[in-house]
């Protein structure tokens, strides 16, 4: 039988099984740590880093680090929200994000997080403005790298879920960007069923199913009214209608 | 060698946008030649390529914070085209018609009250400390309340049918993501009496000023030109759809029932190297002679009626003016443009006791094409929106020919007969006289960031120039 324990985040006693993260002890208690890689069904990565809280002092992924029982868990202070802000703010800043003209506007969790956040202004950060292509040879479906934070879902979605490979990393350092098993998405074995292609599975507009941009409308979408948090994520607008 | 001066106004004010005058004067001041140069850039025709159709309406708009609806309702015109739509359903239609009328309606009040009226109201002349919409304010708050609040029923039936004020993403190629709600309706609804009260006060005053001071409006940059427009199949004025009419200094037709998606054989656009803005002009008539103009003048003159009751007589009222010749008196456009804002208020009125508009057919689709071309009068005048799109679903090809830009050859002449009337022989210039030129450059409510799909800041700025180029003067102004 599994044991059973308690932790505190910010204060709050929160109960936890052991082999629990702390990300899931929070989440079945209610309690938001904000997160962008990490997304529900699949396997978690601790690579952006935005979900790191302190445990017991020690600056830990809270989607990878499990739950210490009497611990103590720092998620929302100042301090930890400073440094969620300075990582959302650099991803704003090597990518290409226009939110005025992006399809994903309203339900993309990089910019409702950018809110959560309280980021509203240009930051001391240069843009580095990459040149990366369009990929839109697929009839159904375009592979927009401009708008990658590199969170890997699509990739852990398309190998772990629909067991295809269609996406990987390629390139290093600022170079990196996420490929396709071919030389372009045409190529692929890629479906629009795929759960890789499902709108909830890209946190901001790289993966874009053709055709279906702005078609709900401003007020209706996922983050108009509600910010980021538990269970208010993004979810494809036809199934939200 | 002789010598000339060149008077620089830099930067025009209370237009939209950046731009400058030069006036060339000769060895005996008198003005040569005076040019409204547009010194901005952005290049949309060039960044937009690459990018997917549905996404143009949205990122075209952005050429402008004053009249993106028109910019987006002409890209989604085209963009119906490119996904085979050649009709929409009747709640997208005037779910459009519905947005396009509260631009016409905010940006024609917003240029009228908030740009032009000081200089109707206080002279040319006037002391340049209160020739401005606080000067306004202060001097006639009632006017300047109207004014305001006018605007904003505007705005707000752009909100409630784009989703926001400024920039909103509702059209969408073949339709339309949303319908009205009723209790939309009802919150636009509760205002409308009072808007066309205040609509048809202002064509009384725009008429008032122009008939009161018809000396000065016959002799201020008035000169023949052609004129072009959309019209309704019937003749009747129509803002968001039709067939594109032009017609010469007479009257006489040059062309008309051209399907707009025919333009390119029609129009055609010519660079001159010391602006960015082109000069188009019609075909037939070569490059010197085929200049037109557009806008609310234009499409007083080319159109046959109005069909909303007020409106139309306030066109019966402004074509006797002239005998039912065209009128050719830059100051007039003041007068038509406030006749299309009561247009505007009676077609919002109907628009909003037609329950088509709480239907849910918002989106048709049919065979895609690779072309498309979207045409509407703006409120400036005849925007074309021109795209290819390749088999990827991605932008080959974008051409826009904004409404200032086909103004660009009418304004340069207003200038320049402006600045001959007021400038020639004088020992100095005094910024009255200068405005004197801006006031003819404000007539045809530029929007200078729209006609070189550049960044909108608005100064203007005149300079003024010898005989071998060297500057002498310039007045900036920001």
């Amino acid at each position: 039988m599994s044991k059973e324990f308690t932790f505190e985040i910010d204060g709050r006693l929160v109960k936890a099984v052991q082999g629990d993260t702390i990300m899931q002890a929070a989440d079945a208690a209610g309690v938001y740590i904000p997160r962008l890689c990490d997304t529900e069904g699949l396997e978690p990565q601790g690579s952006c880093r935005v979900c790191v809280v302190k445990q017991n002092g020690r600056s830990v992924s809270a989607c990878t680090q499990p739950a210490i029982a009497d611990s103590k868990v720092e998620n929302e202070t100042e301090e930890i929200q400073g440094y969620r802000r300075n990582l959302v703010r650099m991803l704003y800043h090597e990518g290409n994000h226009l939110c005025p003209i992006c399809e994903a506007s309203g339900r993309c969790e990089l910019q409702a997080m950018g809110y959560r956040l309280g980021i509203t202004q240009a930051t001391k950060y240069p843009y580095l403005q990459p040149v990366r292509p369009v990929d839109a040879s697929h009839p159904d479906i375009v592979l927009d790298t401009n708008r990658c934070i590199f969170c890997g879902r699509c990739i852990r979605a398309s190998r772990d879920i629909d067991g295809k490979h269609v996406f990987e990393y390629v390139g290093r350092g600022i170079h990196k960007r996420v490929g396709v098993n071919g030389d372009r998405l045409a190529q692929t074995n890629v479906e629009l069923t795929d759960r890789a292609i499902d709108l909830a599975t890209c946190p901001v507009g790289c993966i874009i199913q053709k055709g279906k941009g702005f078609f709900a409308p401003i007020g209706q979408r996922q983050f108009d009214h509600k910010p980021i948090s538990l269970g208010v994520a993004a979810v494809d607008p036809e199934e939200a209608e | 060698m002789a010598k000339t001066r060149v008077i620089e106004i830099d930067p025009l004010t209370r237009v939209e946008g950046h731009g400058k005058v030069t006036i060339h004067l000769d060895d005996h001041n008198n003005v040569d030649e005076a040019r409204l140069h547009i010194v901005e850039f952005r290049g949309f025709e060039r960044f937009i390529l690459g990018r997917l159709y549905w996404e143009v309406p949205v990122i075209v708009q952005r050429l402008c914070g004053i009249c993106p609806v028109s910019h987006h309702l002409a890209a989604s015109k085209a963009m119906d085209s490119i996904v085979g739509v050649d009709r929409l359903t009747p709640t997208a239609e005037k779910l459009r018609r519905l947005m396009h009328y509260g631009q016409i309606l905010q940006s024609n009040v917003l240029h009228f009250f908030h740009l032009s009226s000081p200089d109707l109201l206080f002279g040319f002349e006037s002391d340049v400390a209160k020739r401005n919409i606080f000067g306004v304010i202060e001097a006639h708050p009632e006017l300047a309340v109207k004014g305001i609040k006018l605007r904003k029923f505007g705005q707000e039936v752009i909100k409630l049918t784009a989703g926001k004020k400024i920039h909103g993403t509702s059209a969408v190629p073949g339709g339309v993501n949303k319908n009205l709600s009723t209790a939309e309706r009802d919150y636009l609804l509760q205002d409308i009496a009072q808007m066309r009260g205040w609509a048809q006060e202002a064509v009384d005053i725009a008429r008032g000023y122009t008939l009161e001071h018809m000396e000065t409006v016959r002799g201020f940059a008035a000169f023949n030109s052609s004129h072009m427009s959309l019209v309704r199949e019937d003749g009747a004025m129509d803002l968001y759809h039709g067939v594109l009419r032009a017609i010469d200094a007479s009257g006489n037709v040059i062309f008309d029932q051209v399907d707009y998606r025919e333009f390119n054989d029609y129009l055609m656009e010519e660079v001159r190297s010391w602006s960015y803005m082109k000069f188009p002009f019609i075909k037939r008539r070569g490059n010197l002679d085929g200049w037109y103009r557009v806008g609310p003048l234009s499409r007083m003159n080319t159109a046959g009626f109005i069909d909303t009751p007020l409106a139309d007589e306030a066109h019966v009222e402004f074509r006797a003016s002239t005998n039912n010749q065209p009128n050719h008196m830059s100051l007039a456009y003041h007068w038509a443009r406030m006749i299309e804002v009561l247009h505007c208020v009676e077609k919002i009125d109907e628009l909003l006791n037609d329950p088509d508009l709480q239907g849910d057919e918002l989106l048709l689709k049919g065979e895609r094409r690779e072309e498309g071309i979207g045409v509407i009068e703006a409120p400036r005048g005849t925007l074309f929106h021109h795209y290819r799109v390749d088999e990827n679903d991605q932008v080959s090809f974008c051409n826009l020919i904004v409404s200032t830009t086909n103004n660009n050859e009418a304004m340069n002449r207003a200038v320049t007969q402006v600045a001959k009337a007021h400038l020639s022989n004088r020992k100095s210039i005094t910024e009255g006289m200068l405005n004197q030129v801006e006031v003819a450059v404000r007539a045809y409510d530029p929007c200078l960031s729209c006609a070189t799909h550049a960044l909108g800041q608005m100064p203007l700025d005149v300079e003024l120039y010898d005989a071998q180029g060297e500057l002498l003067e310039r007045k900036l102004r920001s």
